[in-house]
């Protein structure tokens, strides 16, 4: 994860990008996550789309509806994944946990590693039912970024973050994926209780973040700054992708700010 | 039998969920293990049960069905409970859970709108806030439904994405659950989910065994042959299989919906299709293609139209303690138009699944114990509900025509 450590080393936190495979299409899903490189994220977050998504507000349910509809399937995750990496920017696959069950937890791990995937977050996957991910994710040297929530108890942080690798997932507010006006107070409060914990691995904070200003205002504490429904939002709203890429560069030039003054 | 610590019967159950929800299950398991020990809850969950919902039901010999069955045939009445189903016995223990607690609102999801009714009973009889998620289709199917739940208080909400049915009302709940934990209980209304939900909702139904086991004995001296009931999420066939589980002689059936037909793959027979995986918070059997979407499944009763099953079931599948076989809607029908006829018990569609499970084991189970067997047949609910179905599938609605 090369270039997450690179924003760290140059003071400044990372940009996080996700996007669902598949949408509006395979090769569309491709395109959008090459403008998200092109304008700057750090590190991608590939969303692969399921059918019972508990996590995600109405943006990411509707567009990963509209990618199952079109018939996208596990092994076009994969090869979206492929088709993005070696850009220099690592990319990571955001997934609920059946698609993995099913495919097969080693089989996933290795054909993810084959496809240059750096990793995998784990939505509704905690480390306590997570014994087989574990030992794939060791197997085939993946990094695995389970989450952390202002409700976890400090016990449940320090357990978590000692099975993470990569980074690990500080859900900012109780909720569900989807832009916010104001981005929680909780989350500051949650990401000094992680750094409590004295994990070297670093700290994302996502839900709820949809502009360059907000970017920077989360960026003064986490480590990583992660954006979803507003960069899927931006697809859905202008197919030519450019509102995509000034949203991506204004979020790229908020991290850099955040620290800055 | 009882699960882990961590909520596993076997390989299933278990809590495949945000680790936003875990501090609120923990706070729920810890709790429900306190009550289920304090006097003062069981008490008051006991009177509840029997001077509010009107237990316990009763075990009814039904005798012009029994000749028809070529077996002895036990109706376990929970149709006769308060708001006409099992069901009455998990929202009054959930939602006195929830006073205990110290929340103040409730949220619950339904399919066809029974759980939804008795969760809104539940939350207007203990003075709880009730929010109903509901797919946008079966507000639509099930109006009358949706009435009686905005008439009790509550505040039903259309859930418009998914398939905009009961799995998709689970998933809003869900949400819910995650932005409102503090303040909200989700009363879940059947015996899945993550841990402690599978273990916790068999508890509080498992009346319904306890009594047709004494009532049984009382009645014929001995233990049934056989239980049969109707698995949907399984709450009602756990709560009435559970108390004969060491009962080695007493044999245990549940009846999936088999819809059109299990080889059509129009059903919601999840344990008879075989695959396991994760759905709603626990490891279990359920309905899925080779990428592990869940698939939609098929009944023509709402109540078992559900794509997973309990993770007890499928444990007690595993182990070969129980038995599970898909019943089609057409044989559901035939049981369901007999029972009317020879007792004069309109049952609902999903009991009725039960029912001719029965009705097909009866003649097997016979030539076995080379006698008359005994089944109790847990009649889950009434068929009120179910005569706007029954009306369109017999035909009964066409111009004062008899069927």
């Amino acid at each position: 994860m090369s270039l997450f450590q690179k924003a760290l080393a140059e003071g400044r936190p990372a940009l996080v990008g996700y996007l669902p495979a598949g949408f509006p299409t395979v090769q569309g899903g491709i395109d959008a996550i090459d403008a998200l490189i092109d304008s700057g994220v750090d590190l991608v977050e590939v969303g692969l789309p399921y059918s019972d998504p508990v996590m995600d507000g109405p943006v990411i349910q509707r567009a990963t509806e509209r990618a199952l509809a079109s018939g996208v399937r596990t092994k076009d995750v994969l090869a979206t994944v492929e088709a993005v990496t070696g850009k220099g920017v690592p990319v990571v696959v955001m997934t609920y946990w059946n698609p993995v069950d099913r495919y097969g937890v080693d089989a996933f791990a290795r054909d993810l590693a084959a496809a240059g995937g750096a990793g995998l977050i784990t939505p509704d996957l905690i480390p306590d039912e997570a014994e087989d991910w574990l030992a794939a994710s060791d197997e085939h040297k993946l990094d695995r970024i389970f989450l952390v929530s202002p409700s976890s108890t400090d016990e449940r942080i320090a357990m978590t973050v000692a099975h993470c690798r990569g980074f690990v997932y500080a859900t900012a507010v109780m909720g569900v994926t989807g832009a916010r006006d104001a981005v929680s107070d909780a989350a500051p409060d949650l990401v000094a209780r992680v750094k409590a914990a004295h994990s070297p691995v670093p700290v994302g904070v996502g839900l709820g973040v949809r502009d360059g200003a907000q970017a920077a205002q989360v960026g003064r504490y986490a480590d990583g700054v992660i954006v979803g429904s507003a960069l899927v939002k931006a697809v859905a709203d202008d197919p030519t992708l450019a509102s995509l890429r000034a949203l991506t560069s204004e979020l790229a030039a908020g991290v850099r700010s955040a620290r800055a003054s | 039998m009882q699960p882990d610590a961590r909520g596993h019967f076997g390989p299933y159950g278990g809590r495949f969920v945000p680790e936003a929800l875990v501090a609120a299950l923990d706070e729920l398991d810890a709790h429900y293990r306190k009550a289920m020990a304090d006097p003062e809850f069981t008490g008051e969950f006991s009177r509840m049960l029997r001077e509010y919902a009107g237990t316990p039901s009763l075990l009814f010999d039904a005798t012009r069905l029994s000749e028809r069955a070529g077996a002895r045939i036990l109706l376990k009445r929970e149709d006769l409970n308060h708001t006409g189903a099992h069901k009455v016995r998990n929202v009054l223990g959930q939602a006195l859970l929830t006073k205990r607690m110290g929340k103040q609102r409730v949220i619950a999801e339904t399919g066809a709108g029974q759980h939804g009714v008795a969760s809104a009973t539940a939350a207007a009889y203990l003075d709880l806030e009730c929010v109903v998620y509901m797919g946008e289709v079966d507000t639509q199917r099930q109006a009358l439904n949706v009435a009686r739940m905005k008439m009790l208080g509550a505040k039903v909400i259309p859930v418009t994405h998914g398939s905009r049915t009961l799995k998709d009302a689970i998933n809003e709940a869900l949400r819910d659950w995650v932005t409102n934990v503090d303040s909200t209980h989700y009363l879940l209304g059947t015996a899945a989910g993550p841990h402690p939900f599978p273990a916790m909702v068999r508890d509080f139904v498992s009346g319904i065994g306890v009594e047709a086991r004494e009532q049984c004995l009382a009645l014929t001296g001995t233990l049934p042959d056989a239980v049969a009931a109707c698995i949907g999420g399984g709450s009602n066939a756990i709560g009435a299989f559970h108390a004969f589980v060491p009962d080695e002689s007493v044999r245990l059936y549940g009846f999936e919906a088999g819809g059109d037909g299990f080889e059509t793959g129009r059903h919601a027979a999840s344990i008879t299709a075989g695959e396991t995986g994760v759905l709603h918070g626990a490891r279990t059997y359920l309905l899925q293609d080779e990428d592990g979407q869940t698939i939609e499944s098929h009944s023509i009763s709402a109540g078992l139209d559900y794509p997973a099953v309990g993770p007890e079931h499928a444990w007690l599948h595993d182990t070969g303690r129980a038995s599970y076989e898909p019943v089609t809607d057409a044989e559901a029908m035939d049981a369901f138009a007999l029972l009317c006829r020879t007792e004069g018990i309109i049952p609902a569609i999903e009991s009725a699944h039960a029912l001719a499970g029965a009705l097909r084991i009866a003649p097997t189970l016979a030539k076995e114990l080379g006698r008359k067997p005994t089944i109790v047949v847990n009649l889950s609910g009434r068929g009120d509900k179910d005569m706007h179905t029954a009306g369109a599938y017999f035909g009964l609605f066409e111009n004062g025509e008899d069927v």
